[in-house]
């Protein structure tokens, strides 16, 4: 079929600028290449910064090769100097992090999971609406339930807790969750369920014998969205914590901001990293995922 | 006469069984409901109350009329914050939508090692904010950053000093909320690009349209779509972001980089103006609405369309 339109006149064009498209092609690559060195540059400099001494770091510029491989500022910045007050590192809250970001993510995951099941196959009359209903909680800004998140955690006794910010994280990842789950069964045809319903299968087990059997892809996105947005969230963590319970990005906060003495840039830069790795590994590994999450239904926060 | 009551009792559970079973989904979708309305919207609600309400430290419940949202408007902080919230939105669309649209159509030209390059661009959006603010606060700092850089490679009077100059400090904001969030309106373009048949570009470069014609007249417009749902994106990022200024500049230096997210949080939880943040985050949340309603609108519709 392609062939067809292949057509010898289009052929001809194509051969006629082949020395144009040359010219086209280095330009192309060399725009592609400065982008990229723009978008690297950052990272590259926390790198090269954090394995420096800070000897090095006055003496030479942004991209001057550190002398060697020097992971003392990493040491520091995960498990401190060995002294006792004021010596802040990020080993604790790294595990706050992560204590925080499993719960929430395996709530969110499963409501909006079921949640996206009945909005689909057991469709009822206003369902859309349920689901703009939902939808909507993906943009409004935060600002707006801050007050009353902070008065109504208080009052439940789980204000400054990692239990307080699961909640948090929880309910504000519903929209999203559902947003995804609500989308991929969309596609799924719904004679299938209505063959097993006849077959007097019922809501739990069309779920877990039809549904959730191909819901890989799309549980591995929810997750990965997920995980990106509650471990890189700022506003909530920091409104809703602080001291020990604080999670990695409230403590970096802490970390680069805190002017006690010389502002070390290294251990800036390493602490930096280490609060960073956790979503750039997952990002590297699976980034297939993490785009399509993002592009999915544009509809993102 | 005895077995009654018993019988009863067996119709009851059989008939709650029934209905149970009939309205599982409903129960099953209860929670994210009952939650989301309570968290998002009742909270909402809550928040546009003591909006109209003279509450300082504490929420107070007696009604004051507008007077918080005069107060706001005339606040210079809120003003210079809704001041920098225009530049930098203006600046951040500009600049996200053109990069994004370049490296989207240079990356569809079957380009080698297109897989590393995405991954390249978009890395910076797995990365939190205030990860690639404290390392762009390095980057520009005066004394040891690029201005350093610079004077070591021969330029002796280059001068780099937007991070701690009031006129210009808002700038290195758009500079590294453009390089987050860029190659993520580069997915959304590279996306809407290889969602157009093939058939169409080829038949166009038959009846000779050069390259540049064939995106500018003919994928491009066909891309409005794409474009609707970056603006609206994009947008809404700009009115939410605090923590690439808190990581960068803390609206420094003095409040010349102040947004209006953090003028909320500064209000409420630093100066016990309670009524005055709510009225603020009133504000942004009808910027936010007025944005994102015609938008979900416009998606249902075509979703219901196809």
């Amino acid at each position: 079929m392609q062939d067809n339109l292949k057509s010898s006149s289009y052929q001809q064009l194509e051969q006629k600028s082949k020395y144009t498209n040359m010219f086209l092609r280095w330009f192309l690559y060399f725009v592609l290449i400065l982008f990229a060195s723009y978008f690297i540059f950052p990272l590259y400099v926390m790198v090269v910064t954090s394995l420096k001494t800070m000897e090095e770091i006055r003496q030479g510029t942004l991209l001057s090769w550190p002398s060697g491989l020097n992971f003392d500022s990493w040491a520091v910045a995960w498990g401190g100097r060995g002294y006792g007050a004021g010596d802040t590192f990020l080993r604790p809250y790294f595990w706050n992090s992560i204590k925080m970001v499993v719960p929430a993510v395996f709530f969110s995951t499963l409501i909006g999971a079921m949640t996206g099941y009945v909005l689909t196959k057991w469709r009822f009359k206003g369902d859309s609406w349920v689901f703009l209903f939902l939808l909507f909680g993906c943009f409004i800004p935060f600002q707006a339930i801050l007050l009353p998140m902070a008065r109504t955690l208080g009052a439940l006794g789980i204000s400054n807790s990692i239990v307080g910010l699961v909640l948090v994280h929880t309910v504000y990842g519903i929209p999203f969750t559902t947003l995804f789950f609500r989308n991929y069964y969309v596609s799924v045809p719904t004679e299938l369920v209505k063959a097993a319903r006849i077959d007097g299968a019922g809501f739990f087990k069309i779920f877990f014998k039809i549904l959730l059997p191909i819901s890989a892809p799309i549980i591995v996105v929810t997750v990965i969205w997920q995980f990106t947005q509650i471990w890189n969230d700022f506003l909530f963590g920091s409104t809703f914590s602080f001291g020990e319970a604080a999670p990695i990005q409230v403590a970096l906060n802490n970390m680069v901001l805190s002017s006690t003495s010389v502002k070390e840039y290294n251990v800036d830069m390493a602490s930096a990293i280490i609060a960073g790795v956790p979503t750039l590994i997952v990002y590297v590994l699976a980034g297939k995922y993490f785009i399509r999450g993002l592009t999915s239904g544009a509809v993102k926060g | 006469m005895i077995k009654w009551p018993f019988l009863n009792l067996k119709l009851k559970i059989f008939i709650m069984f029934k209905w149970l079973e009939k309205n599982l989904p409903k129960i099953v979708m209860a929670p994210a409901v009952g939650l989301i309305g309570w968290f998002v919207y009742g909270f909402v609600l809550w928040t546009l109350y003591i909006s109209f309400t003279n509450s300082k430290i504490l929420p107070k419940y007696e009604l004051w009329g507008f007077g918080q949202y005069e107060k706001l408007w005339a606040s210079r902080k809120w003003l210079i914050s809704v001041d920098n919230l225009l530049v930098f939105t203006a600046l951040f669309l500009i600049f996200c939508i053109v990069i994004g649209i370049i490296l989207a159509i240079f990356l569809d030209q079957k380009i080698r090692a297109e897989g590393v390059l995405r991954t390249i661009y978009l890395y910076p959006m797995a990365l939190s904010f205030i990860v690639t603010g404290t390392a762009w606060k390095w980057i520009l700092n005066p004394t040891l950053g690029i201005q350093k850089m610079f004077i070591d490679w021969g330029f002796e009077n280059f001068t780099f000093d937007w991070l701690v100059n009031r006129e210009m400090a808002i700038y290195t904001i758009v500079i590294a909320g453009v390089w987050q969030s860029a190659g993520f309106v580069m997915a959304l373009f590279l996306a809407g690009l290889r969602s157009v048949e093939d058939e169409i570009v080829k038949a166009a470069k038959i009846d000779g349209a050069g390259l540049f014609t064939v995106y500018w007249r003919i994928l491009l417009p066909m891309m409005r779509p794409v474009f609707f749902t970056s603006f609206v994106i994009l947008i809404h990022i700009s009115i939410k972001s605090y923590d690439l200024i808190v990581a960068l500049t803390q609206g420094g230096p003095g409040i010349s980089t102040t947004m209006p997210a953090l003028f909320m949080t500064q209000a409420a939880f630093h100066k016990s103006q309670v009524g005055l943040s709510a009225a603020s985050a009133m504000m942004m949340f009808m910027a936010v609405a007025a944005v994102i309603i015609p938008y979900l609108y416009s998606e249902l519709r075509r979703e219901n369309a196809r």
